[in-house]
């Protein structure tokens, strides 16, 4: 490369756009490294597809969600936008005021953009044109709110006269464009006038509107309230109160904690411009159930997490950030790992694709279903005819699969309606047996056989005590959610269910007459208490009472409500098996949860120490393999110094260090023991020791003290 | 009234219709007048107006100037985050937009004079100009020059204008240590109850007549006085209250004149509107729509400061809870709390002198990040993994507010920080999961 300049000097060369290299695909990242590479493009493509359907299914979650809140701050703009207009004597004397909504939207900050996102969207839609919205970092001073806030309302670059980084090759049109309030003032006034005088052929729906449309409010939206700097909010606001009459303006502060963060900031001589309103949106714990409940409760995403990923996720979720974002991409990480790493993930899709993909499947992937744990199992039960063909024959193979594939989408139809049913029984139960959320449970039931769980005894027990109408209530949802699914056999239980419930109906009307011959048998023993007896007496027939209770015939009630408890009892157990005990199974669900884990939760620290106490573990090198717990003298400088000072006690003398190092580094060098020169620290052995003590430093190990010049003190504990 | 406001050289009719306008503040109007003398004269270089918040400074000033047509520029000073936008905004005013662009890229004080001077030669004042520069104690902040500079620009620019600079703080706060141009000061005092009354009685509401406003006013002044003389808050107030107070008539239920029944309506909402006075918990909007539905569920919408528990991650939680120990108790006191065999250490013997107050008198301590981690994992129940996710969680506790950083943003070797909550909430906090703070608290052993 040359340059005209006749002087030295370093010059930055853009590179030209031809040269830039053509990025590589998604896809061939995918294909790249990845396991049974014949299928890999099938597994992209299943992949991708979900991916876009658990994208689309969010963001309509989100917006429903969203709806109600977005709905009333909509309906604040309008109103507001309005009452401005008019000249009634209360608006008049509200006139000084700045119409402001907080809406307190929880600590997920990280969620928080989608839903600004679609608020501003939706404001430009239907109030008005005039959106800006900031964030606290990008303003720190007056100057820079001001001139997000212009630059944003009039999309134009403004003029700031401190930072000359614009470009002078841009026509500037607006040269003397300067960052302040009268400029915006005179920008809105001939915007207003301009689309008032124009466009005649408009639609008009009614003068009311068209009226706002003259004079559409320009709202400012702060996304972060808690982080901006209170001066420049406090300014920011009176100044924009000095210009409420010629502009009619309205803020929306996003406020992650609580609204008395508002009156923290701004004292009452600024609050008091400012017209307050109140908006709360759903809170995140909610959300995250909505969003398990349409992606992983359900049949028709084929792609499952198994438990111990899912309680990853969740914990992450709960411990941690609280971030819905964060948990669907959680979620899309496990995906995509499951479809890059399990060349079976090809039958991880709906049942006739996977049914399809299956008659394509190559001799190596049946191979790989021969290999699957859970195949084997199932290969072990049949008889040994049988075995010998399902491990030689491919075809009979692929027929057996179809099988398969077929029973194991069955029980995830099955699955579902089960646990909500159960759900809907335990979760009004005092103390939450079973858990509170519906995920809860789920856990649960992919854990183990959840019939054989304690909890699961105590909530049968605690469902007996219920009293009828409670009981009935929820049986009745049951039945509702069994009937919703589209199962012939979920349906056929809910009419089971349905018989029952009519029965207990029934016993309605049969009760009123039974009711005066029941306790009879209660009263006679109460009767007997009652006459003068002694202790021994006493406790003879407070056992007998007890005796007679529990040997006492069942009321007729009782006995149907442990017919539906059973039948609820066999719907469990015959439906809410682990998905670990399917065979096949490993086709959907992902069970890894260490790679999420480290991928989603990273420890640097842990990793550090990895890295200094086993190099090999990141390098590689076949030299640096040792048995545990020690450490190759062929390894780093930093590594050796770390092994040596982890010998050491609190304070570290830097001269015993040294020669320590030296006489490992002389073994490494492979020096004559019995020479002069070994051990010896020369000035390269010095330099380096010098260098991995510093580098230790650097990373937080140890550190200089006062108390002995030629000692460091250590900053960790333990060690050898 | 209006006879009072007289000054030869200004059109009769003009400083009547000022006079109406500015009820109870004649005297100072006049003052103002006297002042500026005759619009041809010269006028003192520079007067400085102080006062409380609404005691009509600026609305005096903006009245006069307005109406008698003077020229004039009036600058807020919170406005202007750079003086190019005040030098600007007066040259823009006086001599119109080509002036103003006529200032270089980012202009000092004497490329505002040149300018100033060069204009000023080509129109020269006929009449005095003025500039009024509000909130003038935001130019103490800006460049040491600029206020000395204004004080005397009549000099400076050999033009008949006048600086005035309006206040809430005294002059002597204002005074440079190198000394100036000492400016006429000028005080407003407060209004007093009966003018308070006489200005708000001003804005009535056209659907009903002068004195049932003013009677209103009466009763209004007559519950918050004591309490409250803010002219706007007290406007704000009579605003929010007034269509409670018109409900009986509207009902038919009581004439305009029979003031005492209407007192007895009207006083309980007054009683109830008190307890958030200042305070605008709810927007008026809000409040118009509460007292329509006031009985049927009263206490539904709850002000601002009602709302304050925060939802927290699990963590997130545990590491307020240790910010809070380590910022309220002593560093030497963490062995006690947090070494399982400590042994006993009785709390007398272990008090220094300065030691002896509440740590909560004293207010949080800042404490370093290391003794945060090291109470934090000592609290938390179960063992964590010293993860990234966790160190986020301190950084967005300090950008939530909950945590103070007090070293500096660019301290990365072990940085200070200061918990910012209150017992209450870190009470609520810590219920929540199941930890008695209180035991782990010094100050309460």
């Amino acid at each position: 490369m040359s340059t005209s300049s006749v002087s030295k000097g370093c010059f930055v060369f853009k590179p030209s756009a031809k040269k830039k290299k053509k990025l590589q695909s998604l896809e061939s990242y995918f294909t790249d490294g990845c396991e049974g590479a014949q299928s890999s493009e099938a597994r992209f493509g299943l992949c991708q597809h979900l991916w876009d359907r658990i994208k689309t299914e969010t963001g309509v979650l989100q917006d429903e969600l969203n709806r109600k809140i977005l709905d009333s701050l909509l309906d604040f703009t309008r109103k507001c936008s309005s009452t401005r207009q008019h000249s009634d004597w209360a608006s008049q004397m509200r006139a000084s005021e700045i119409p402001t909504a907080a809406l307190v939207l929880g600590v997920n900050v990280p969620d928080h953009d989608m839903t600004f996102q679609s608020l501003s969207e939706l404001l430009q839609q239907s109030v008005t044109p005039h959106v800006a919205s900031v964030q606290a970092k990008e303003c720190g001073a007056m100057k820079h709110l001001m001139k997000r806030v212009l630059e944003r309302l009039m999309d134009t670059a403004v003029d700031d006269d401190e930072e000359e980084e614009t470009e002078q090759s841009g026509v500037q049109l607006h040269k003397s464009v300067h960052c302040s309030f009268s400029t915006l003032c005179d920008w809105y006034i001939t915007k207003t006038k301009k689309s008032s005088s124009g466009t005649p052929g408009k639609k008009r729906s009614s003068p009311a509107r068209e009226q706002q449309q003259q004079q559409p409010p320009v709202v400012i939206i702060f996304k972060d309230l808690e982080a901006f700097n209170p001066k420049v909010l406090q300014d920011f606001i009176l100044i924009c109160s000095r210009y409420i009459e010629r502009l009619p303006l309205m803020f929306i502060f996003g406020i992650a904690t609580s609204p008395s963060t508002i009156q923290h900031m701004l004292p009452h001589s600024v609050s008091s411009l400012l017209c307050i309103e109140l908006f709360q949106s759903l809170s995140c714990t909610q959300h995250l159930a909505t969003v398990i409940d349409k992606l992983i409760l359900t049949h028709q995403f084929p792609f499952k997490l198994n438990g111990k990923v899912m309680q990853v996720l969740i914990s992450i979720f709960l411990y941690h950030d609280f971030s819905v974002r964060n948990f669907i991409k959680g979620l899309q990480l496990a995906l995509l790992e499951h479809f890059h790493s399990q060349p079976l993930s090809v039958l991880c899709c709906k049942k006739k694709e996977a049914l399809l993909n299956l008659t394509q499947l190559s001799h190596g992937d049946l191979e790989r279903i021969r290999q699957l744990p859970s195949f084997r199992r199932y290969v072990e039960k049949q008889e040994s005819q049988e075995q010998v063909k399902l491990m030689t024959d491919d075809g009979h193979l692929k027929e057996e699969c179809q099988k398969l594939i077929k029973g194991f989408h069955r029980y995830h139809k099955h699955y579902y309606p089960v646990l909500r049913c159960l759900h809907t029984l335990t979760s009004a139960l005092p103390r939450y047996p079973l858990g509170k959320q519906i995920r809860e449970l789920h856990l649960i039931c992919l854990e183990k056989n959840v019939w054989e769980n304690e909890d699961y005894q105590s909530a049968m027990k605690l469902l007996k005590m219920l009293a009828k109408d409670e009981l009935i209530a929820l049986l009745q949802r049951c039945a509702e959610t069994l009937q919703s699914t589209k199962s012939k056999k979920m349906n056929k239980a809910a009419a089971q269910l349905e018989e029952l419930l009519a029965r207990f109906k029934q016993l309605d009307t049969a009760a009123t007459e039974m009711a005066p011959t029941v306790d009879d048998s209660v009263t006679s023993p109460i009767k007997n208490l009652q006459k003068k007896t002694d202790l021994f007496q006493l406790q003879k027939t407070l056992l007998e009472m007890n005796e007679s209770r529990r040997s006492k015939k069942l009321s007729p009630f009782e006995v149907l409500r442990n017919e539906a408890l059973e039948f609820v009892d066999s719907l469990v157990k015959s439906h809410l098996s682990p998905p670990e005990s399917q065979t096949l199974h490993e086709v959907c669900y992902y069970s890894s949860s260490a790679v999420v884990r480290r991928h989603l939760n990273a420890t640097p620290r842990t990793s550090i120490q990895a890295a200094l106490s086993s190099p090999y573990y990141y390098l590689q090198n076949e030299s640096l393999k040792t048995e545990d717990g020690t450490v190759s003298n062929a390894a780093p400088d930093i590594c050796i110094a770390y092994k040596l000072h982890l010998e050491c006690g609190r304070l570290i003398n830097l001269y015993d260090w040294m020669e320590a190092y030296a006489t490992v580094v002389s073994a490494a060098e492979g020096t004559d023991p019995d020479s002069d020169s070994y051990g010896k620290v020369d000035e390269v052995k010095h330099a380096r020791f010098i260098r991995a003590v510093s580098e230790l430093e650097f990373l937080g190990f140890i550190k200089s003290t006062r108390q002995k010049t030629d000692h460091v003190a250590r900053l960790t504990w333990g060690g050898c | 009234m209006a006879a009072l406001l007289q000054h030869p050289g200004y059109d009769e009719e003009k400083l009547r219709r000022v006079a109406e306008q500015l009820p109870c503040r004649e005297v100072q109007a006049g003052m103002l007048l006297s002042l500026m003398g005759e619009p041809q004269q010269y006028s003192y270089p520079s007067v400085f107006i102080y006062g409380h918040r609404a005691s009509g400074k600026s609305h005096v000033l903006h009245v006069l100037l307005r109406e008698l047509e003077l020229p004039h520029a009036t600058v807020s000073c919170v406005e202007c985050v750079s003086v190019v936008l005040l030098f600007e905004q007066v040259l823009l005013s006086f001599f119109g937009c080509d002036a103003a662009s006529l200032l270089p890229r980012s202009p000092s004080l004497s490329d505002f004079v040149r300018v100033y001077r060069q204009q000023r030669s080509q129109s020269p004042a006929k009449q005095t100009r003025y500039i009024v520069m509000e909130k003038a104690e935001l130019l103490r902040d800006s460049d040491a020059n600029l206020l000395p500079a204004l004080l005397r620009l009549q000099e400076l620019v050999e033009d008949n204008v006048t600086v005035v600079l309006l206040s809430e703080i005294v002059w002597d706060k204002f005074r440079p240590n190198t000394g100036c141009f000492e400016p006429l000061l000028l005080h407003f005092p407060d209004y007093s109850k009966g003018e308070l009354q006489q200005i708000l009685s001003q804005d009535k509401h056209p659907s009903y007549s002068a004195e049932f406003y003013s009677s209103y006013v009466n009763i209004l002044l007559g519950v918050f006085y004591s309490v409250c003389r803010d002219l706007r808050e007290l406007r704000h107030l009579a605003s929010l209250n007034f269509p409670k107070f018109c409900e009986p008539l509207a009902e038919g239920k009581v004439k305009e004149t029979d003031t005492h029944k209407l007192w007895r309506n009207i006083e309980p909402h007054l009683k109830k509107a008190m307890q958030t006075v200042y305070l605008r918990e709810v927007s008026s909007l809000q409040w118009e729509q509460m007292q329509q539905m006031e009985e049927k569920e009263a206490g539904a919408l709850r002000g601002l400061s009602a709302h304050t528990h925060v939802e927290l991650p699990y963590y997130s939680k545990f590491l307020l809870i240790a910010a809070y120990l380590a910022s309220y108790n002593p560093a030497r006191t963490d062995k006690r709390f947090f070494v399982k065999h400590h042994g006993k250490i009785r709390k007398t013997n272990f008090l220094k002198k300065n030691e002896k107050t509440s740590n909560h008198l004293l207010g949080p301590k800042p404490f370093p990040l290391d003794r945060l981690l090291a109470i934090f994992y000592s609290v938390v129940d179960s063992r964590v993994a010293p993860t990234a996710s966790i160190f986020s969680q301190i950084s967005s506790l300090v950008t939530l507010q909950l945590l103070t950083q007090v070293s500096h943003d660019d301290q990365l070797d072990a940085p200070k920080f200061k918990c910012a909550v209150s017992l209450d909430f870190i009470c609520a906090i810590s219920r929540t999961v199941n930890f008695d703070i209180v035991k782990y608290l010094y100050d309460f052993l």
